[in-house]
């Protein structure tokens, strides 16, 4: 499990793990699961694409997100909000369909590009990984502070113009979606983005530490699901989906658990607490 | 002016394309009059996520033997019940809960599609469920596309009134003594049902389009919510019948069959973007 191409899988994971972990921290805080899904997913057409044309699936990919972050940013702008956001996603998706039926071998190759396949990582996508991690960290790192104060407080962002700071942070989920793709797939990623900030959200108030904690949780998910895909042999999608949706479930519970324990402490009436 | 209708209907369109046409056309009304109150209460990404999961039932139906409709509809309305549970009512905290059960739907495609494939070694199972097939599809679905169309039809015109008012001001339909929540629950199997509908029509993941896109373009137009489903029915009924025709005559284009889901869902798009050119005061005003 820790030999040879594996090493890669696991370097490459780790790193997808622990982008999608903080800019999935993002995600939650702005309420944006909606574009965090659309992204993702309609960056499968440039997959398609690139193997029908013959370039890297990685250029592929990184070409559709940003076209998908530019296209619901500027949809966005006139008329709501989440209809631009599913009509640039299912047109995408429109355009896979398309290209799926020009290329005749596809369906490994689908249901790996659609669910994830850890091992099939060749070495040389190492490499972009490495570098795109970097660079959406350093984004994220840059934007910190702009980025949490226009996410906690949207209408009193002092001065960062709203549409600015939107899109950037759309295409911080572009670059995370360019190279967690390969990994694990368009339709999971998601789930990772989602899943350990959501939990980690329920577990702590302060920014700095959910970042944390939802990276941590990230690669934990990501470690056992790689684990259990390797030995199981089951796609690595559906473990990454259901340890996501447990990390969520267990840190809702926590906090219900500590809000439920408070609220006893102080004997307050359960009107204040449950009202909101 | 035969030759010209002989160029635009190749040959043998109305004999093969007939049961398509009338499923296809059935859904895409069912669809846009469910989507006009999908757009108007803010549930876009509900009726994403519930097409998506619908992946999941429509895959399971390479395990057990029953008709993919089947498997759409027993996952959509099952993942409708729990997005209303978790919360999905509350704008704040619902995309969370949205995503969460997304994600572990898709999880739930991901596994089912690779037990379906390497147990029945089925082969291009993923593309019909995912991406749909209606130039392909049974007329044994009609009675059955039937049945529920005219089911979610009837919620629909039944919850007319109280609907509208729950949606546009959960306020004052609380006020004056609207269940709103179970009006909430009650709209989402529809949408539940319509979403199914979509699935088998354009694809699991592309069923939104049918749901949002004709809907939003019509509200682009009219602001009348009943001026506004009609005209979503009808965009959506053009656009489905426009798909089916173009991708009968992609017979003859470069590639040969061209898919009819990327006709229908390009189409929505640009319907939507001519409507936004042609009042795009009224969309900025909405907006502000």
């Amino acid at each position: 499990m820790f030999s040879g191409f594996m090493v890669h899988a696991w370097i490459v994971a780790t790193l997808v793990a622990i982008v999608g972990g903080a800019v999935g921290f993002f995600i939650v805080m702005r309420g944006s699961a909606f574009v965090a899904h659309a992204i993702p997913n309609g960056s499968f057409a440039g997959a398609a694409g690139a193997s029908l044309v013959g370039v890297s699936t990685l250029l592929g990919l990184g070409v559709f997100s940003l076209g998908g972050a530019l296209g619901i940013a500027m949809l966005g702008r006139r008329g709501r909000h989440d209809v631009a956001t599913a009509l640039t996603l299912v047109f995408m998706l429109g355009l896979g369909a398309l290209f799926l039926s020009f290329s005749v071998e596809y369906e490994p190759e689908l249901t790996s590009l659609l669910f994830g396949e850890v091992l099939g990582i060749s070495n040389n996508e190492v490499w972009p990984t490495v570098g795109l991690a970097a660079v959406s960290l350093l984004v994220l790192a840059a934007l910190w502070r702009p980025l949490l104060l226009a996410s906690v407080l949207p209408e009193n962002s002092s001065g960062v113009d709203p549409f600015r700071i939107e899109l950037a942070f759309l295409l911080l989920v572009a670059l995370a979606t360019t190279m967690t793709v390969p990994v694990v797939g368009t339709t999971l990623i998601f789930s990772l983005m989602i899943g350990p900030p959501a939990a980690a959200r329920a577990l702590t108030v302060r920014p700095g530490v959910a970042l944390a904690l939802s990276v941590l949780i990230a690669v934990a998910v990501v470690w056992t699901a790689i684990a259990l895909s390797y030995n199981t042999n089951w796609p690595i999608g559906f473990f990454v989906g259901a340890f996501s949706a447990s990390a969520y479930a267990t840190g809702r519970l926590w906090s219900f658990a500590v809000q439920a324990s408070a609220r006893s402490r102080h004997q307050r009436p359960a009107t204040v607490l449950t009202s909101r | 002016m035969s030759s010209v209708l002989h160029a635009i209907f190749e040959p043998g369109f109305f004999s093969s394309e007939l049961t398509p046409a009338a499923i296809g056309g059935l859904v895409a009304i069912v669809a846009a009059g469910v989507g006009a109150f999908t757009v108007i209460r803010g549930q876009s990404f509900a009726g994403e996520a519930l097409g998506d999961i619908g992946s999941a039932g429509g895959s399971s139906a390479y395990l057990v033997p029953v008709p993919a409709i089947w498997g759409f509809l027993a996952i959509t309305v099952a993942a409708a019940g729990v997005m209303e549970l978790i919360g999905i009512q509350r704008a704040r905290g619902r995309d969370l809960a949205t995503g969460i059960v997304l994600g572990f739907g898709f999880g739930l495609t991901a596994l089912f599609l690779y037990l379906g494939t390497t147990t029945t070694s089925t082969t291009g199972a993923p593309i019909v469920i995912l991406f749909g097939s209606l130039a392909e599809i049974s007329s044994s679905y009609l009675p059955i596309v039937l049945a529920l169309g005219g089911i979610t039809a009837a919620i629909l015109v039944a919850l007319y009134r109280p609907l509208l008012l729950v949606s546009v001001s959960p306020e004052l339909a609380a006020a004056r003594g609207i269940p709103v929540r179970l009006i909430g629950a009650a709209y989402l199997i529809a949408l539940a049902v319509a979403v199914a509908l979509a699935d088998l029509t354009i694809g699991a993941i592309l069923s939104t389009a049918l749901i949002v896109g004709p809907a939003a373009t019509a509200l682009r137009l009219t602001s009348r919510p009943a001026h506004a489903a009609l005209a979503a029915a009808g965009i959506g009924l053009g656009c489905v019948w426009l798909g089916l025709l173009l991708a009968w005559d992609s017979y003859y284009w470069p590639h040969h069959g061209w898919p009819v889901s990327f006709f229908v869902v390009t189409l929505i798009m640009l319907v939507y973007l001519l409507a936004g050119v042609r009042r795009p005061n009224a969309a900025r005003a909405r907006r502000s």
